[in-house]
C-alpha cells in the first residue's frame, strides 16, 4: 500500500473512533490522539523522504501509486509527493495538531466538532497528495464544505451570515474551477492519446495555446478565491472573525494555502504561455491585495479582524511572488506560505486564548495584558515580529526572499509592482506594533482582568508547538527551502520554456 | 406466446398480478389494512428482484414492446424507487383515515408504474402515448388521494388539467411526426431520417409535451401546487419515479429514435436547461413549506439532467442515468425523513425543523448527507452524478452552459443549506421530539443512504452503465 494514504487513513479513523465515543473526555483524547499520530506520521514521511533522495531517487514524484477508478473516463487515483507538498503536509499537520489541543474546551456538540475539524483537515491532506485533478477537486470540496457547519455552529458573532457568505464565495470558486479542470482535461490530449486528468500526464502533453488562454482565468481565479485574491477576498474577514479558533487556524492556516497550492501546480504549471501571457494583470490585483490588506489591518478593532486583514495581505504576497515565475521569488513564495500558515495559526490561536479569558476582542477595551497572562502575551510578541519579519523568525525568511526575487524582474512594471508590495512591510509593522502597544502594554484597563489564569497546559502545548517550528525556519531555513528548490527548478523549466 | 415471452415482459406480467392482489384484497373485511400492507411490500419486494434476472433482448407483438437490457436497467431503477416509497408510505397507509382504501392506493400506483413501463418499452409512438397516459391518469386521482382536504382535491384537478394539456401538446408532435413520416414505428422513423422544418416543430411538440411531465421551465406551474397539496408519498412518487419515466422516456426517444438528426434537438434542450435551472432556483430561494421547497428544487434538477443531453452519444444517455439514479435516492432520503416528521407530527414547514438535529440526530445526519448530496457535494454520490453531467455538456464543447450549471449549483447549495442551518444551528424552544421509526421506514432510509454513500466509489455501477449504451 502506498504510505500516503496513512495521511487519510489516520484521520479516517479517528473520524470512526470520536463518532464510538462514549463521551466528551474520550472524544477529545481520541483526536489529541489521532493528530498526534498524524504529525509523528508526517515527520516519519519527511525522513523517508529525505532518504529517498539521498539514496539518489530524482524522480520528480516519489511514493507514486496509480490505480484506474473510472476507466472510461480515465480518472484515476494517482498520489504522490515531491518537496512542495511534503512541505505542505508537515505545515498541516503542525496547524491541525495545534488546532486539536487549543480546541480542548469546546463543550457544544464536542464529537461533532472534532469530526468536522478532522474532515477538513482530511480534505486538504487529499489535495496535498492528489495528481489527478479529479481527486484533486474532490478532495478541495471536501475541505471547503465543513466550513459552513464549523463556523455555522460552534462560531460568534455574526455567524450564520459569515458562515453562508463564506461557504457560496468558495463554492462560486470552486465553479470557476470547474470550468477550468473540465477545460484542461478535454483539452489535454491535444496530439493524440487518451484524455486525462493526470497532472503529471498532462504537464507532459502540453496544452494548446487558445485552450490555455480561455481557461487559464478560470483556474487561476478559482483557487485564488481560496487565496483570498482581491476583489474575490471579502468572504476572508467575516469568515475568520466568526469562526471558531480552531478553525480560523486552519482556514488561515492552511486552506488559503490550497489556493496558492492550486494556482501554482494547476493554473500556472500546465497553462505556462496563458500565465505568461496574463501575469501582468494577476500581478496588479494581488499588489493591491497586499497593500490593501495591511491598510485594511491599520483601521480594524477587533483583533480577529486584524489577522484577518493581514492574512488578505500575506497570502497576496504568496500569488504576487509566485507570478514572479523566478527561482528565488517561487521559493520565497513557498516559504512564505509555510510561515505564514505557521504564524497566523499561532496568533489566531492566542487571539483565542485572550478572547476566551476576556470574553473581548475589541483592542481599546483591554491593556496591559502583559501584566496579567504573561505566557499568552509573550508569543503574541513572537508572532507579532515573525508577521512583521523580524531576522531569526520565518517572516523575515519568507519575506526577503521574495523580495530579492521580485526584484530581478527588470522591466519597469515589475519593478514598480515590487516596490508598492515591499510598503506593506512598513504598514505591517504599524498594525502590529499598534495591536502589542495597546493589548499587551500600559496598564490594566479592567480589574476584573487582573484575576485572569494564563494559559493552560494544553494551549501552552499548541502554542509552543507553532512557535518552535517558526523559530526553526527562521534559524535554519536552509533545509526547507533545499527542500522546496528542487521540485521547482523543475517546475519552472516548465514555466519559463 | 410463450413462456419466454411471459419472461421478456416479466416487469409488467408480475405487476399484472399484484395489482390484480390488490383488487382482490379490497374485497375483503377492513381489518386486514395492516396485512394488507405487508403483503404489498412482500410482493413488491419479490417482483423486484425478479426483475434483476438477465434476460435476452426481444421485440414482440410486432415490435410494439422493446425490450433490452438498458430497458430492464432503466425499469428496475424505477421499480426500486418505488419499493422505497411504498415503505415509506407504511405509516400513511395503515393510519385510520385510510381506512379500506390502502388497496385502491396500491391498485393505483401500481397501475402508474405499468404505464411507465409501457413508456420505457414502447416500440411504437402509439404505444408510448398509451403508456402515458396510464402512467398520467390515475396520478391525478392518486394527488386527490385525501379528498378530505381541500388542497388535496385542488391538487388532483390541477394535474388532470395540466396532463390533459400536455398530452394534447404531445398528440400534436406525434401526428406531425406521422404525417412526415407515415409510420409511428420507431425503428423505422429512425432508418429514414428525414430533415425539415417540420420535424423541427414535430420534436419540440414531443419535448414540450414530456417537459410537463420533467416539469421543466415554462412547463411547470402545476409543480409547486400539486407537490404542496398531494399526500407526501405521492409527492414523492412524482419528484422521483415520474419524473425518472418521462426522462428514461425522453433519453431513449431522443438517443434511438431521432439519433441522426441531434441538431435538432439540443438548442431547444440548451435554452430549457437554462430556464429551468435559473427559474426553479430563484423560486426555491424563499420556499418555506417543504413540499414547495423540493418542488422548485426537484426543477432545478431536472434542468441539470438536460445538461447530459448535450452530448449525443454513450457518455451522454449514461451520465443522465447515473445522475437519475443518484438523484432518486437523494430525494428519497430527504422524503424519507421527512415522512416521518410528517406521520409524527404532522409538520412540513421548514421552520419547524429548527433544531431539529439536537432530538434526531439520526434523521438529522441522514437528511444533511442527502441535502448534499442533492447539492452535489463530496464525498456523497451527488458530487459524481453532477461533475459526470458536466463533463458530458463539456465535452461537446459547452462551456458556458456548464458554467451557468455550476454557478446554480452553487445558488442550489444556498437553499439546501437553509434546511441544514434550521436543523442545525437554529434555536428552538420547542423542536421536534425526538421520533421512533419504524422498521419499514429504517430500511427505506438505508437503502438510500448505502447507494448516496457508495455509488460514488464504486465506479463498476458507472462502467456498467455506459456498457450498456
Amino acid at each position: 500500500m502506498n504510505p500516503l494514504l496513512l495521511l487519510i487513513l489516520i484521520p479516517a479513523l479517528t473520524m470512526a473512533g470520536i463518532m464510538l465515543a462514549g463521551d466528551v473526555k474520550q472524544a477529545r483524547v481520541i483526536s489529541a490522539v489521532g493528530m498526534s499520530a498524524q504529525l509523528l506520521f508526517s515527520f516519519v514521511l519527511l525522513y523517508w523522504f529525505y532518504q529517498l533522495r539521498q539514496s539518489g531517487n530524482t524522480d520528480e514524484m516519489v511514493f507514486v501509486s496509480t490505480t484506474v477508478w473510472y476507466p472510461s473516463l480515465n480518472i484515476q487515483l494517482k498520489f504522490g509527493i515531491d518537496g512542495i507538498s511534503m512541505s505542505m503536509i508537515m505545515l498541516t499537520s503542525i496547524v491541525t495538531f495545534a488546532g486539536v489541543f487549543v480546541s480542548w474546551q469546546v463543550e457544544y456538540l464536542t464529537k461533532e466538532f472534532f469530526i468536522s475539524l478532522i474532515l477538513l483537515a482530511t480534505g486538504v491532506f487529499g489535495f496535498f497528495i492528489s495528481l489527478d485533478l479529479f481527486t484533486m477537486f474532490l478532495f478541495y470540496e471536501v475541505a471547503v464544505i465543513p466550513m459552513y457547519l464549523l463556523i455555522g455552529i460552534w462560531g460568534s458573532g455574526p455567524k450564520e451570515y459569515s458562515a453562508m457568505k463564506l461557504t457560496l464565495m468558495l463554492m462560486g470558486g470552486s465553479a470557476l474551477l470547474l470550468v477550468g479542470l473540465l477545460g484542461i482535461y478535454f483539452n489535454s490530449a491535444a496530439n493524440g492519446g487518451p484524455l486525462t486528468f493526470d497532472l503529471m500526464q498532462i504537464a507532459k502533453n502540453g496544452l494548446p495555446r487558445e485552450a490555455q488562454m480561455f481557461f487559464f482565468p478560470f483556474t487561476f481565479i478559482g483557487f485564488g478565491i481560496l487565496g483570498a485574491l482581491f476583489p474575490f477576498h471579502t468572504w476572508s474577514p467575516d469568515g475568520h472573525a466568526s469562526a471558531p479558533t480552531a478553525v480560523s487556524m486552519l482556514h488561515a492556516g492552511v486552506l488559503m494555502k490550497l489556493g496558492g497550492y492550486g494556482c501554482f501546480r494547476v493554473a500556472m504549471y500546465l497553462m505556462p504561455e496563458a500565465a505568461h501571457a496574463m501575469a501582468w494583470f494577476f500581478i496588479i490585483l494581488t499588489t493591491v491585495s497586499v497593500v490593501y490588506g495591511a491598510f485594511g489591518a491599520i483601521w480594524q478593532k477587533d483583533l480577529k479582524y486584524i489577522n484577518a486583514y493581514s492574512s488578505v495581505s500575506h497570502c497576496g504576497l504568496v500569488l504576487f511572488a509566485l507570478l514572479m515565475m523566478n527561482e528565488t521569488a517561487t521559493t520565497g513564495a513557498l516559504l512564505q506560505m509555510i510561515s505564514h500558515g505557521l504564524m497566523t495559526a499561532l496568533f489566531f490561536a492566542l487571539i483565542g486564548m485572550i478572547y476566551g479569558r476576556t470574553h473581548t476582542r475589541m483592542i481599546d477595551e483591554m491593556g496591559g495584558l502583559m501584566k496579567v497572562i504573561p505566557f499568552v502575551s509573550v508569543l503574541y510578541v513572537f508572532a507579532g515580529l515573525a508577521s512583521l519579519g523580524l531576522p531569526g523568525l520565518s517572516g523575515f525568511v519568507a519575506e526577503m526572499t521574495i523580495f530579492v526575487g521580485s526584484f530581478q524582474n527588470v522591466d519597469t512594471f515589475h519593478r514598480v509592482a515590487t516596490i508598492v508590495a515591499c510598503s506593506s512591510i512598513v504598514i505591517t509593522a504599524v498594525y502590529i506594533l499598534r495591536v502589542v502597544g495597546i493589548l499587551l502594554l500600559g496598564p490594566v484597563r479592567n480589574n476584573h482582568y487582573l484575576e485572569l489564569k494564563d494559559a493552560m497546559w494544553f494551549e501552552k502545548l499548541g502554542g509552543v508547538t507553532l512557535l518552535v517550528s517558526i523559530m526553526i525556519i527562521g534559524i535554519a531555513p536552509l533545509w526547507l527551502s533545499n527542500l522546496l528548490r528542487e521540485p521547482l527548478a523543475a517546475m519552472l523549466n516548465q514555466l519559463t520554456n | 406466446m410463450t413462456w419466454n415471452t411471459l419472461f421478456i415482459m416479466r416487469h409488467e406480467v408480475l405487476l399484472t398480478l399484484l395489482i390484480m392482489y390488490e383488487l382482490l384484497a379490497d374485497l375483503s373485511d377492513e381489518t386486514n389494512r395492516t396485512r394488507m400492507v405487508n403483503v404489498t411490500i412482500a410482493g413488491f419486494f419479490l417482483y423486484m428482484l425478479a426483475g434483476f434476472v438477465p434476460s435476452e433482448n426481444a421485440a414482440l407483438f410486432g415490435g410494439m414492446y422493446v425490450n433490452d437490457e438498458l430497458r430492464v436497467l432503466l425499469k428496475n431503477i424505477l421499480s426500486v424507487s418505488t419499493f422505497i416509497v411504498l415503505l415509506q408510505s407504511s405509516g400513511w397507509a395503515k393510519s385510520p383515515i385510510h381506512q379500506g382504501r390502502a388497496g385502491a392506493f396500491y391498485l393505483t400506483l401500481l397501475s402508474t408504474l405499468m404505464g411507465m413501463f409501457f413508456m420505457i418499452s414502447a416500440g411504437d409512438f402509439l404505444m408510448l402515448y398509451l403508456g402515458l397516459e396510464l402512467a398520467t391518469l390515475p396520478l391525478a386521482l392518486l394527488a386527490s388521494f385525501d379528498k378530505e382536504f381541500r388542497r388535496s382535491a385542488e391538487a388532483g384537478a390541477k394535474l388532470l388539467m395540466s396532463s390533459a394539456v400536455s398530452s394534447a401538446v404531445l398528440l400534436f408532435g406525434l401526428s406531425l411526426m406521422y404525417g412526415i413520416y407515415g409510420t409511428l414505428q420507431m425503428e423505422d422513423i429512425a432508418q429514414m431520417n428525414l430533415n425539415s422544418d417540420i420535424h423541427t416543430i414535430a420534436i419540440i411538440f414531443f419535448i414540450s409535451g414530456l417537459g410537463f411531465k420533467l416539469s421543466l421551465v415554462p412547463f411547470h406551474l402545476w409543480t409547486a401546487d400539486v407537490y404542496e397539496g398531494s399526500p407526501l408519498p405521492v409527492t414523492t412518487y412524482f419528484s422521483v419515479v415520474s419524473k425518472g419515466a418521462a426522462l428514461f422516456t425522453l433519453m431513449l426517444v431522443l438517443y434511438r429514435v431521432f439519433r441522426y438528426q441531434p441538431e435538432e434537438w439540443r438548442m431547444p434542450l440548451y435554452t430549457l436547461s437554462v430556464l429551468t435551472m435559473v427559474v426553479g432556483n430563484l423560486f426555491a430561494l424563499r420556499q418555506k413549506n417543504m413540499k414547495r421547497f423540493l418542488a422548485f428544487s426537484s426543477i432545478t434538477q431536472a434542468g441539470f439532467m438536460l445538461l447530459g443531453f448535450m452530448n449525443f452519444g454513450r457518455i451522454g444517455m449514461t451520465t443522465i442515468v447515473y445522475f437519475m439514479l443518484i438523484y432518486g435516492l437523494s430525494n428519497l432520503a430527504v422524503f424519507g425523513v421527512l415522512s416521518i416528521i410528517v406521520r409524527a407530527t404532522g409538520k412540513e414547514s421548514m421552520d419547524d425543523l429548527n433544531g431539529f438535529y439536537s432530538t434526531n440526530p439520526r434523521l438529522g445526519l441522514v437528511m444533511l448527507l442527502s441535502l448534499f448530496s442533492l447539492a452535489g457535494i463530496p464525498p456523497v454520490a451527488g458530487f459524481f452524478g453532477k461533475f459526470f453531467l458536466f463533463t458530458a455538456a463539456a465535452s461537446a464543447g459547452m462551456y458556458i452552459l456548464v458554467f451557468i450549471a455550476v454557478l446554480n449549483a452553487t445558488i442550489s447549495l444556498y437553499y439546501y443549506l437553509l434546511v441544514v442551518k434550521a436543523m442545525f444551528i437554529n434555536k428552538n424552544e420547542t423542536p421536534i421530539p425526538s421520533i421512533q421509526s419504524t422498521f419499514y421506514e429504517k430500511l427505506a432510509i438505508g437503502i438510500c443512504l448505502t447507494g448516496i454513500l457508495a455509488i460514488g466509489f464504486v465506479s463498476q455501477l458507472y462502467e456498467y452503465i455506459q456498457g450498456l449504451m
